[in-house]
């Protein structure tokens, strides 16, 4: 054999194309692991408290839940941009490493793709059910009325329908696009009824080459489209916070800010997932240490990012000398909610530095309790950035504390339980790894 | 009923040559099936260069649309907000770019199912008892039994003489 391609080591371990494809169709064709089932189940017993937590806020209304003057944003939104932003990690995978030619993505993607897509669903339901009279949901889309009234396009949350939009439409068709080759396997390889399912959503798929080459083309250009999406989603959310006149809201960072802290909660999700999902499917030769030293790198350059606008968040609010700015900045740090913003500061600005360590990037066990406790810290920023800044605007006679109830809490649950409970299902009809690409890198390292 | 004649070859290099010479021969109703990508196929049967184009034809109509949009519904409900221009187009930047990319990527999706025939319900090569090893790792060509040139022995010779594995695709 000549020289070793330098990514040899992205797939660990004797294959051939058959056992390989045997491999990461197992998730799929075989029995599933006990810890599956238990996913599964806890997931779908969430979900249901979750339907029962919407019944309880259809029919008791928006009063049901800890929103009250001045906080009347309250759990809603701050889970709202928590579940988008772990969204994006997976678009990143999927698209920006596809631009940039990085082989360690092909084992990542589909897995990531999937849990973008529930994340999506999850965030979107918030907006959705946050509305005073959600049977009209449909007034933020421009459709010509009987009161000739039109969405108003100069306010981010108008721009915020569209991106959200947008991108769910995009990470959905990205998904799907790479699923078509992998649909056509398993289509070729099921009977009864998931041969009818496989066969349906495969669309025929032959494994044309001219149409290969079609499809590479549009993958890439759609790739090259989820990029600036995978950008501009979280920049328009961030402007439905920086538009607002709200001490700690109204900064023209917020954009890269929030591009930023989306990306850190992305990655520290996907790790949460990847790494009890490749333990328990034996997963270790193709996502092997590598695959996760380098997800943790980008953790740590996109959390530094989030790091580095902490600090000078409250570097403008003192430099700025606006009076309401310092106060809100103070309230933050030495008022009721200080433990919150210290927690924050701990886990995304301290612990965060580990990662520079390789002796803790490859402690499996740090890693995965590091990525839990970044989803808890990012959770914690949005905290800060909607509720804590909520509750002390201007007026000492406005200042007054949030307390979620019960239906806050259950809503939240559900949504990580419908989080679960959709990609446990996803993982057991579609391959976690996406195998026609995992087969062309194994081409492209063992021939080469 | 015959459909057609399927190939496995077992190396991408063997596939390309295959092809190059059945071209050569002057056969022209023939696929090549493949697992993944095979780069140099272009070559031979000839590349699609109407993708980009056509998404830049999308993009060029989701710009229109977006601006449209707006532009549309701020002068036929004109409404000052905070003393803004009323058509303050850079306010109108972000819908304008989410709905170019919306534009293109549902396009360009519809598109390549188009150019590509799909959904195809059936495909006389999928026929093959052996099909599914051009999904896995091996690389396919299938002659149609409606070539011009086809000879069920003489094409089955020449196939078996390039390196493959023949296989008689019939109607069940």
């Amino acid at each position: 054999m000549a020289e070793r391609h330098p990514d040899h080591d992205l797939i660990q371990g004797e294959w051939t194309e058959k056992t390989l494809v045997e491999k990461l169709l197992e998730p799929v064709e075989k029995p599933p692991p006990r810890p599956w089932k238990v996913v599964l189940a806890v997931g779908f017993a969430l979900t249901l408290a979750w339907l029962y937590a919407i019944f309880v806020t259809f029919v008791k209304g928006l009063g049901a839940w800890g929103i009250n003057q001045p906080v009347l944003w309250g759990f809603d939104i701050v889970h709202f941009v928590w579940w988008i932003g772990i969204g994006h990690a997976g678009t990143l995978i999927s698209a920006i490493l596809v631009l940039m030619r990085q082989n360690w993505r092909d084992s990542l993607n589909r897995v990531t793709e999937a849990m973008t897509l529930f994340a999506v669903l999850a965030a979107a339901t918030y907006p959705l059910i946050h509305m005073g009279r959600p049977q009209h949901f449909y007034w933020v889309m421009p459709y010509p009325t009987h009161m000739a009234l039109w969405p108003q396009y100069k306010s981010p949350l108008s721009w915020d329908v569209l991106a959200i939009m947008t991108y769910l439409t995009i990470s959905t068709l990205f998904l799907y696009l790479g699923l078509i080759p992998d649909l056509a396997l398993l289509r070729e390889r099921s009977t009864g009824w998931r041969r009818k399912l496989y066969g349906w959503l495969s669309l025929g798929w032959t494994g044309n080459a001219v149409h290969w080459q079609r499809y590479r083309a549009v993958y890439v250009l759609l790739a090259g489209l989820a990029t600036p999406v995978v950008i501009s989603v979280h920049s328009v959310v961030s402007m439905d916070f920086a538009y607002g006149l709200v001490p700690g809201w109204h900064l023209t960072v917020f954009p890269p800010f929030f591009a930023a802290g989306a990306i850190y909660s992305g990655f520290a999700m996907a790790l949460t997932l990847i790494i009890p999902l490749r333990r328990w499917y034996r997963l270790e030769g193709v996502i092997t240490e590598r695959h996760l030293d380098w997800m943790a790198k980008v953790t740590l350059a996109s959390g530094l990012g989030v790091a580095y606008i902490y600090l000078l968040e409250i570097f403008i609010a003192w430099y700025a000398g606006e009076p309401a700015e310092w106060a809100q900045q103070l309230w933050r740090m030495t008022g009721p909610y200080a433990p919150y913003y210290w927690a924050m500061m701990l886990i995304n600005v301290v612990l965060l530095q580990t990662l520079w360590f390789p002796r803790f990037r490859k402690n499996l066990a740090w890693l995965f309790v590091f990525s839990l406790l970044a989803n808890v810290g990012m959770w914690l920023e949005r905290f800060v950035i909607v509720v804590i800044s909520l509750s002390h605007d201007f007026l000492p006679g406005n200042f007054h504390l949030y307390h979620p109830t019960w239906v806050d809490w259950t809503l939240f649950l559900g949504t990580i339980g419908f989080f679960l409970f959709g990609l446990a299902v996803f993982i057991r009809l579609f391959p976690p790894i996406a195998v026609a690409e995992m087969v062309h890198l194994f081409h492209k390292l063992r021939r080469h | 009923m015959l459909y057609g004649l399927m190939a496995y070859f077992d190396a991408p290099e063997k596939l390309l040559r295959a092809l190059k010479v059945l071209r050569e021969r002057g056969y022209r109703r023939l696929e090549a099936l493949t697992p993944n990508p095979v780069e140099g196929v272009e070559e031979v049967l000839g590349g699609d260069g109407r993708i980009p184009w056509v998404a830049f034809g999308l993009g060029v109509l989701g710009v229109g649309l977006g601006l449209f949009l707006q532009v549309y519904t701020t002068l036929d409900y004109p409404h000052n907000a905070g003393g803004k221009p009323l058509l303050g187009w850079p306010a109108f930047i972000p819908v304008t770019f989410e709905l170019t990319i919306l534009t293109i990527t549902v396009g360009i999706f519809l598109f390549l199912l188009y150019i590509n025939g799909l959904p195809l319900a059936a495909h006389p090569a999928v026929k093959a008892k052996e099909y599914v090893r051009v999904l896995l790792d091996e690389y396919g060509v299938f002659v149609y039994a409606t070539d011009p040139r086809f000879d069920l022995e003489g094409t089955k010779a020449l196939l078996r003489e390039l390196g493959a594995e023949v296989e008689e695709v019939r109607r069940d």
